[in-house]
């Protein structure tokens, strides 16, 4: 079987600030996989999200969906990718019409209100069924998200993307968040492609990981053995840097 | 004590909240968001918004700052006492240079009068080449700016310092050296730290002392490893169960 997402040499540049955001990414998302992208600022990870999403042309390179490109495609040849592809992003005020009610946000990738499927997805994500009469700026920042994760259900994608979707939120919500993310692509055998600056966050939800760095990835594997025996200098840094309580910990306990 | 805060209240949001830093001691304010640490540490610099009202009392080496008149804040801010923010771009001044704005504390409260090259040591002091002092702000990452505040911050020795989730913007790998140097640069200054973060992991290895807040209240305090060990509060217990 081939995979559901297939990326090759993917190259994007931009020519006008002379930024090589992207340096020949190639990879592949097989589908019921989820497939973590772990880097820093300027690592490329955003550019990669909206050229998957196909939001943006590579200079050069593929992006092949069920077999189909996607990339150098007309705008009015993606709907099918619209449908089948979702995006929950970072920050979830930004990303919701302060003006529409919840059902109505809900709805919009579906292009009508059908209250039924609102009454599910509210269930699914954990929201009570009067949510949908109310306006973003009622609920919290992890309500918020659940309502963003909703509408990224509501076409019933096969998979989600998710660029940084609790870097946002307080630790308490976030382990909330993503217990949701990872109990919904059990239930609706969604792939996940998930985009996050932090890696333990990535080790709690992902099987596979791609660590990038200027625009490449520099280690691909399975979540258990790059975190374990990274083969990679970079991966090994972030791995170092990352603060670990329990080091800290030990480090008072016997001072130098 | 530098620093004796007593049943300090602000309208409702905080309560009865009540610490003290010592001298060189480096104490770290844990909570979520909406728990009130902010709002303490600005109450502390006398930069609360105007509607919100402060009560209790705030000493800074004895001297008592809740009510006290700006002029005499004004000139404790920026040499006695000094902020570092979460955000560093929003901190500096787009327009200016970053010497200048170094030099800046340095020139108003009249401390150094060769502030130019103060303003270049203080720079590589936090790991910045000279050079640095001619860039504009937007020139510089992330981590860089947050260098510069850093340098700007500690420019005169102030007695304290209080970090506001200063690496929360940052990647890992520049956190790492950021926090460094809030310690250095605080360490042989004999400056007090007062160090906000919601991440435990970062307030352990920089405090020895920490606050836990919540809802406007400080629920758990105590020595770092007694209450990171030992958590007291079920709240507190159920944040080292969510950070592990």
């Amino acid at each position: 079987m081939s995979p559901l997402i297939e990326v090759r040499d993917l190259e994007r540049r931009y020519a006008r600030r002379n930024v090589h955001a992207l340096r020949g990414v190639s990879f592949d998302v097989e589908a019921g996989q989820r497939f973590g992208i772990v880097g820093e600022s300027g690592s490329g990870k955003s550019t990669l999200v909206r050229l998957l999403a196909g939001l943006d042309q590579p200079t050069a390179g593929s992006v092949t969906f069920r077999g189909r490109r996607i990339d150098g495609v007309a705008e009015r040849k993606l709907k099918f990718l619209r449908s089948e592809l979702q995006i929950v992003f970072q920050d979830p005020m930004g990303s919701l019409d302060p003006r529409m009610r919840v059902r109505e946000i809900i709805c919009e990738p579906l292009g009508r209100v059908d209250r039924g499927r609102v009454a599910e997805l509210l269930d699914a994500v954990g929201l009570p069924a009067d949510a949908g009469e109310r306006y973003p700026h009622q609920f919290s920042g992890g309500q918020r998200q659940r309502i963003s994760i909703a509408r990224a259900l509501a076409p019933r994608p096969a998979v989600l993307v998710a660029d940084e979707p609790v870097s946002a939120l307080d630790v308490s919500v976030r382990r909330q968040i993503l217990d949701l993310l990872a109990d919904l692509v059990d239930r609706f055998e969604l792939t996940m492609v998930f985009v996050s600056h932090d890696l333990g966050v990535v080790r709690q939800v992902c099987d596979t990981v791609a660590v990038m760095r200027r625009g490449e990835i520099v280690e691909l594997g399975a979540v258990d053995q790059v975190y374990d025996q990274p083969q990679h200098a970079y991966t090994r840094e972030l791995i170092a840097a990352a603060p670990s309580l329990q080091a800290a910990l030990a480090k008072l306990r016997s001072p130098n | 004590m530098t620093l004796v805060v007593e049943g300090l209240g602000i309208s409702s949001l905080v309560r009865d909240v009540s610490f003290t830093v010592g001298k060189n001691e480096r104490v770290g304010l844990i909570g979520e968001s909406g728990s009130g640490k902010s709002l303490t540490a600005l109450s502390i610099m006398g930069l609360l918004p105007d509607e919100l009202g402060a009560t209790g009392s705030v000493k800074l080496n004895g001297r008592e700052l809740l009510g006290a008149p700006e002029r005499e804040l004004s000139r404790l801010r920026g040499n006695e006492m000094s902020m570092v923010f979460q955000e560093p771009m929003t901190a500096l001044n787009p327009s200016m240079r970053v010497g200048r704005q170094v030099a800046e504390p340095m020139s108003i409260h009249g401390t150094r009068r060769d502030h130019k090259q103060a303003a270049v040591e203080l720079l590589e002091s936090v790991g910045l080449p000279s050079e640095t002092a001619r860039a504009y702000p937007h020139q510089l990452s992330g981590g860089q700016r947050q260098r510069v505040v850093l340098a700007m911050a500690l420019a005169n020795d102030p007695a304290l310092l209080i970090c506001d989730e200063p690496t929360t913007a940052l990647d890992v790998t520049v956190q790492a050296l950021v926090l460094e140097l809030i310690l250095s640069g605080t360490q042989w200054r004999e400056t007090s730290l007062l160090f906000i973060s919601h991440d435990l992991a970062v307030v352990a290895s920089v405090c020895e002392r920490v606050l836990v807040m919540l809802d406007g209240e400080i629920v758990e305090a105590g020595d770092t490893l007694d209450v990171l060990t030992a958590p007291k509060h079920e709240y507190t217990q159920r944040l080292l169960e969510l950070s592990v």
